[in-house]
């Protein structure tokens, strides 16, 4: 019972030991490198962008429906929003998201090339699999997360604006000041660095689970699953770590 | 030249290779053959390292490969070269990008050569007009003389072919036997095949060992195969009714032969 997860952590732990050393050819690592900043982030911004939107206009829907009330300032609701996407929704909820899209890609795709002895090709010929695959994907994510993190901000604030200038559920000016009211940079660092740490983990753990597939399609499938899983699980609970350690 | 020397291995409780000892020459093509299950996947990724022996010795070249270093094992991985049963060609790069990868990976050549020797070793299987296809665009008899080309881009001393011929047309299978006979003695390399394929045995077995459950059970070549007394190998080898009519027609030319002489 208590064997079975520290020997995974182990394994975890060991090919996160070969995957982050020094690339046979520094060439051909940034050539993957920018491969998988297009495929993993660049890929990613259509659905971060569409998400955050209609999250930030249903949250000034809300806000302004269940808390707003006399006896509140009209900037509350400008202000809640900003503050739900800066702090949780752009970070933390964005790369549960992408958890699942981008984590099932890099578990399936690493999968895939195990079961089709295309990572044993690699070790033959002399090359440290797991640098060469897991290294430029982990990199390249947590290069780009931080941009996807500005992006889903924008786009959660757009998505608010939205409700102000075709809903009509709010004036423009009360929810312009919301947003710039009591602003602290420092939120915005917390949430790049959280996500970064994120990124880490989505592209590490979905790797590990790819990488050690033992079996054939359905294995694939099942390390796919258990990636997102896992690293769902992970991103919540460094998030209450992070949050604890950051803003405590 | 391999040599290998009293190879064990086992998982867990459970023998898979029992002091097999053998020795695989240069220039020519070396064939193990056995039933599925007896062990010869597990001895050929014992022999490339992808799985390490409980106990023995495997010389390259007089150069003992388990007590190797990391780097040492390395380096000798680019005198390799492997054929995989499924071809295992990288999806996402195109047949010429395949056939360069390991160029691109330790070749110090400029693009320009590396290109070159690149789509040298597709025309030399044939395959120049398909450089810029994908593996999932090409038929699987092509894919497996791309893994051929590419296996041979670095000019490896020591091939392995894990059942080459494997989900192939006997036509196609004949082809890839010959480009892999032409190219062992064109580059002079020890080529060591796994197969169960009898054409291959009869075709391109200049020296074949028999494993049978994890033992090696009978070492000779295609000419000796016809008048082994070894009752498992004759079983296997001749288990059809065709193969048994080949044998008996060969051994009463071999007769006949003798009498005249």
């Amino acid at each position: 019972m208590i064997l079975k997860p520290i020997s995974t952590f182990g394994q975890y732990i060991i090919l996160m030991g070969r995957t982050f050393s020094r690339p046979d050819r520094m060439r051909m690592f940034f050539k993957q490198y920018l491969n998988e900043m297009v495929s993993l982030g660049i890929n990613s911004i259509g659905i971060v962008l569409l998400i955050s939107f209609f999250i930030g206009a249903v949250i000034t829907i809300q806000i302004k429906l269940n808390i707003q009330s006399p006896w509140m300032p009209r900037f509350v609701v400008g202000y809640t929003t900003r503050e739900i996407m800066l702090l949780e929704f752009s970070s933390s909820i964005m790369c549960l998201i992408l958890a699942g899209k981008v984590g099932s890609n890099i578990a399936s795709e690493i999968g895939t090339m195990r079961v089709t002895q295309q990572i044993d090709a690699l070790e033959i010929m002399g090359v440290n699999p797991a640098n060469y695959l897991i290294f430029p994907k982990i990199i390249a994510l947590m290069t780009v997360i931080p941009f996807l993190v500005i992006f889903s901000i924008f786009a959660g604030i757009i998505g608010a604006f939205f409700t102000c200038w075709f809903g009509g559920i709010l004036n423009v000016e009360d929810l312009e000041y919301g947003l710039q009211y009591s602003f602290q940079e420092w939120f915005i660092w917390c949430s790049f660095i959280k996500s970064i740490f994120f990124a880490f983990i989505i592209a590490s753990v979905s790797a590990y689970f790819g990488y050690n597939i033992e079996g054939g399609s359905i294995a694939v499938g099942k390390a796919s699953t258990d990636s997102v899983v896992m690293s769902s699980v992970l991103i919540l609970f460094s998030d209450l770590v992070l949050t604890q350690l950051l803003m405590g | 030249m391999i040599q290998v020397k009293s190879l064990y291995k086992s998982f867990e409780d459970k023998d898979v290779l029992l002091d097999i000892n053998a020795t695989f020459n240069q220039g020519k093509t070396n064939l193990i053959i056995g039933q599925s299950g007896s062990g010869k996947t597990v001895f050929i990724k014992c022999l490339v390292g992808l799985l390490k022996p409980t106990k023995g010795q495997i010389l390259y070249d007089n150069r003992d490969f388990l007590s190797m270093s990391k780097n040492e094992k390395k380096l000798l991985r680019r005198e390799m070269g492997m054929i995989f049963q499924s071809a295992a060609l990288f999806d996402s790069l195109s047949v010429l990008e395949n056939v360069m990868f390991p160029l691109d990976m330790f070749s110090s050549d400029t693009l320009r050569d590396r290109t070159r020797r690149a789509q040298f070793c597709l025309d030399r299987v044939n395959l120049l007009d398909a450089q810029n296809k994908f593996p999932g665009e090409i038929s699987g008899g092509m894919q497996k003389r791309v893994a051929i080309a590419r296996a041979i881009a670095l000019n490896p001393k020591y091939l392995f072919c894990d059942e080459p011929n494997s989900g192939l047309d006997p036509k196609t299978s004949l082809l890839i036997d010959e480009l892999i006979h032409d190219i062992t003695t064109e580059y002079d390399m020890t080529t060591i095949i796994n197969t169960h394929d009898m054409n291959s045995v009869m075709g391109i077995g200049e020296s074949i060992i028999y494993i049978y459950q994890g033992r090696k059970e009978w070492e000779g070549t295609k000419d000796e195969i016809f008048t082994a007394t070894n009752k498992r190998l004759n079983d296997f080898i001749f288990a059809s009714d065709l193969l048994k009519k080949v044998r008996n027609e060969e051994i009463n030319d071999i007769s006949a032969n003798d009498v005249d002489l």
